[in-house]
């Protein structure tokens, strides 16, 4: 980023932050489970909206079925709970109906590259702009900890009992070759890395896509034998990936099976409402 | 707009200017044969007046946008036919549980499954009315006319925005595909209701506020923040385990229709005041019976037509007033059987006969004059 840019968001900054702001105090506690990461990446995505200095009227916020999903429940925006996997196609509505709303869609990888991965692979094409985080934690939580699309093979799961024999996706790739103008990647782990990330997600004009590996330590820690949330976390979050800016550096067997972190992909391309605005709406007025 | 205007219309196409007339301003759907020229019409016409049109990846999306464009403020209408409605149906909930308005249009071809894409059927009566899960009101509108696709279509909005659910639209591939010569209403000519919004300050402001049957809803993004679940709420919006709010919540979301019906209701009834023996039909199939009606009389039998335009709530009234009168109630209908079993639930003493026919063939005049002349 440019330092003029950083100047500009110092700036908006000047209001110190209070996550009361933008939470709903009497919605919590929330339901996730000791040592899950959503809540870390709940205050993440807080921190970078306030730094975003978008107003609370103008966010929506909207999520499909899930744990990860119940996140708009917590927080002070226009806020919409969806079906499971339909997050994107509701968002998608709701920006091209009103185009100054800043669109957020929370979802996870079960919501969105499973059972909703159609809309998550068109909006990418479009590129409408719309903020996505997919909150990557190899499982359906919610329904007990089936493994999901993005477990890794070999791992147990309530309906892998035996391993897991599918081989799972990379959320960015998918992202990437679908057409996202901004493809990234974080962890709970790193949670200023994270923060930052998102705010230039949200700053982002297009579709930008966060994968933010989030590990579930109640159902695939328990199952995969991790001693520890904790332990987990610094396994599958620190240990396992390895930042894009390092990466370069790095020999290859050092990044071998390791996920890549921080914004893997950015450039410039037109999006889907300016485009209707300025081409659809303009050529229409001369039929 | 300025004037009336007469035009000779597909079915479709008056289904396009009835939403328009109606104050749509945003459409997202799918491409489905018989339906697809109410998205080509809307594609080409959205744009012009400032509304939205976007071809979506399938047809859940459709409806999901179409749910999320309404939220956003905008009269939102989605379109399809007997594989996409299907598509539809748990979208269809979440709108009816949400209590978020919106148009779905099925224009009914042959199924089940793929069946008869370029054919008609009103095989999809019954899916109108119980086709997503779990009790939920139903309104469904049956136009049998060019003009009345346009005119239903414009009731079928008034009625979404008034009681703030999912209005369905159900007509058959003869008449979305049929031309006639119809008169475009001038502004003023039909009325058009909008969904009642807040005036109260945003921290009073309850998305299911139970002192309403029927709550006014904020648009996104006007300074009310509120939440939207399709799990069970409270009237702040928020979901809850309540079984007392659940109830009451689940109880309130039917009475909208339950206790609306006269209003809801609309029916066309000829000669029935002297008839003997009755058709009850809906559809490309009511204009054959009105032939067929007509042509009994024309034999000195005293035959006559009940002709609901709106199918959901079924007119359980106007049935069981008919069946008091008459000896036989005939229900053509284009499918192996299902208005004809509502007609026999609400008919003591009459007799009740169905025809049916699945082959992708309209029911003709010729079919239901036979069965008029062996009932006499």
């Amino acid at each position: 980023m440019s330092s003029p840019a950083v100047t500009e968001k110092k700036q908006k900054v000047s209001v110190p932050f209070d996550y009361n702001k933008y939470l709903r105090p009497n919605k919590l506690p929330h339901i996730w489970c000791p040592g899950c990461g959503h809540g870390i990446v709940l205050k993440a995505m807080l921190r970078a909206i306030h730094d975003s200095g978008i107003e609370k009227d103008n966010i929506c916020m909207v999520s499909g079925i899930g744990c990860s999903s119940r996140t708009p429940g917590y927080v002070d925006f226009n806020t919409l709970h969806t079906l499971h996997g339909r997050a994107i196609a509701f968002a998608t509505g709701i920006k091209l109906a009103k185009p100054e709303l800043k669109v957020i869609v929370v979802t996870g990888d079960g919501d969105a590259l499973a059972i909703g991965g159609n809309h998550f692979i068109h909006v990418c094409r479009r590129n409408i702009d719309m903020t996505i985080l997919v909150m990557t934690n190899a499982t359906y939580g919610m329904t007990g900890g089936q493994y999901s699309p993005t477990t890794p093979m070999d791992s147990i799961s309530t309906t892998s009992r035996y391993g897991n024999i599918e081989p799972p996706f990379d959320a960015c790739g998918m992202a990437k070759a679908a057409g996202a103008s901004f493809v990234a990647r974080g962890t709970a782990y790193h949670t200023i890395e994270l923060e930052k990330t998102i705010l230039e997600a949200i700053e982002h004009k297009g579709t930008s896509v966060v994968d933010i590996i989030d590990a579930c330590p109640t159902y695939f820690g328990r199952a995969n034998k991790y001693k520890s949330a904790s332990q987990m976390m610094e396994t599958i979050e620190k240990d396992g990936t390895v930042s894009v800016k390092q990466a370069d550096k790095l020999p290859p067997e050092k990044i071998e099976g390791k996920a890549l972190r921080g914004v893997l992909h950015k450039i410039d391309r037109p999006e889907y409402c300016e485009q209707y605005s300025n081409l659809i709406v303009e050529k229409a007025k001369g039929k | 707009m300025a004037e009336k205007k007469k035009k000779l219309l597909q079915g479709n196409e008056a289904c396009v200017e009835g939403a328009l007339y109606a104050g749509c301003r945003f459409y997202a759907g799918y491409p489905i044969t018989p339906s697809t020229e109410i998205a080509e019409g809307m594609s080409v016409r959205l744009p012009k007046i400032g509304g939205k049109f976007i071809q979506m990846e399938d047809e859940i999306g459709g409806i999901a946008a179409a749910i999320g464009g309404s939220l956003a403020g905008l009269k939102s209408l989605t379109a399809t036919s007997g594989p996409g409605f299907s598509l539809k149906q748990e979208c269809l909930g979440y709108a009816c549980l949400t209590e978020i308005p919106l148009v779905i249009v099925n224009v009914m071809r042959g199924g089940p499954s793929t069946g008869y894409p370029t054919g008609p059927s009103q095989a999809d009566i019954m899916q109108a009315k119980w086709g997503t899960h779990g009790d939920h009101p139903a309104i469904a509108l049956t136009p049998s006319y060019v003009q009345e696709i346009l005119s239903e279509t414009v009731r079928a909005f008034n009625l979404s925005e008034k009681y703030r659910t999912p209005v369905i639209v159900l007509y058959d591939e003869i008449i979305g595909h049929m031309r006639e010569p119809i008169t475009i209403p001038a502004p003023g000519d039909l009325e058009v209701v909008d969904r009642a919004k807040p005036t109260c300050p945003p921290e009073e402001y309850f998305p299911y506020d139970d002192r309403y049957d029927v709550a006014p809803l904020a648009p996104f993004g006007s300074g009310y923040r509120f939440h939207v679940t399709g799990l069970n709420h409270k009237k702040d919006g928020f979901p809850t385990n309540d079984s007392k709010i659940i109830r009451e919540n689940n109880e309130r979301i039917m009475r909208k229709v339950d206790k609306n019906l006269e209003e809801i209701w609309k029916n066309e009834e000829t000669y029935l005041d002297d008839a003997e023996i009755a058709v009850f039909a809906i559809g490309s199939t009511a204009r054959s019976a009105r032939f067929a009606v007509n042509e009994a009389r024309k034999a000195g039998i005293k035959a006559g037509l009940l002709r609901p335009l709106t199918i959901w709530p079924f007119p359980d009234k106007a049935v069981k007033e008919l069946a008091k009168k008459v000896k036989v109630i005939i229900v053509p209908e284009l499918n192996l059987g299902q208005m004809v079993n509502e007609v026999e639930r609400c008919s003591k003493n009459a007799e009740v006969i169905g025809i049916h026919r699945v082959d992708g063939e309209p029911i003709n005049p010729a079919q239901i004059l036979d069965v008029i002349k062996k009932h006499k």
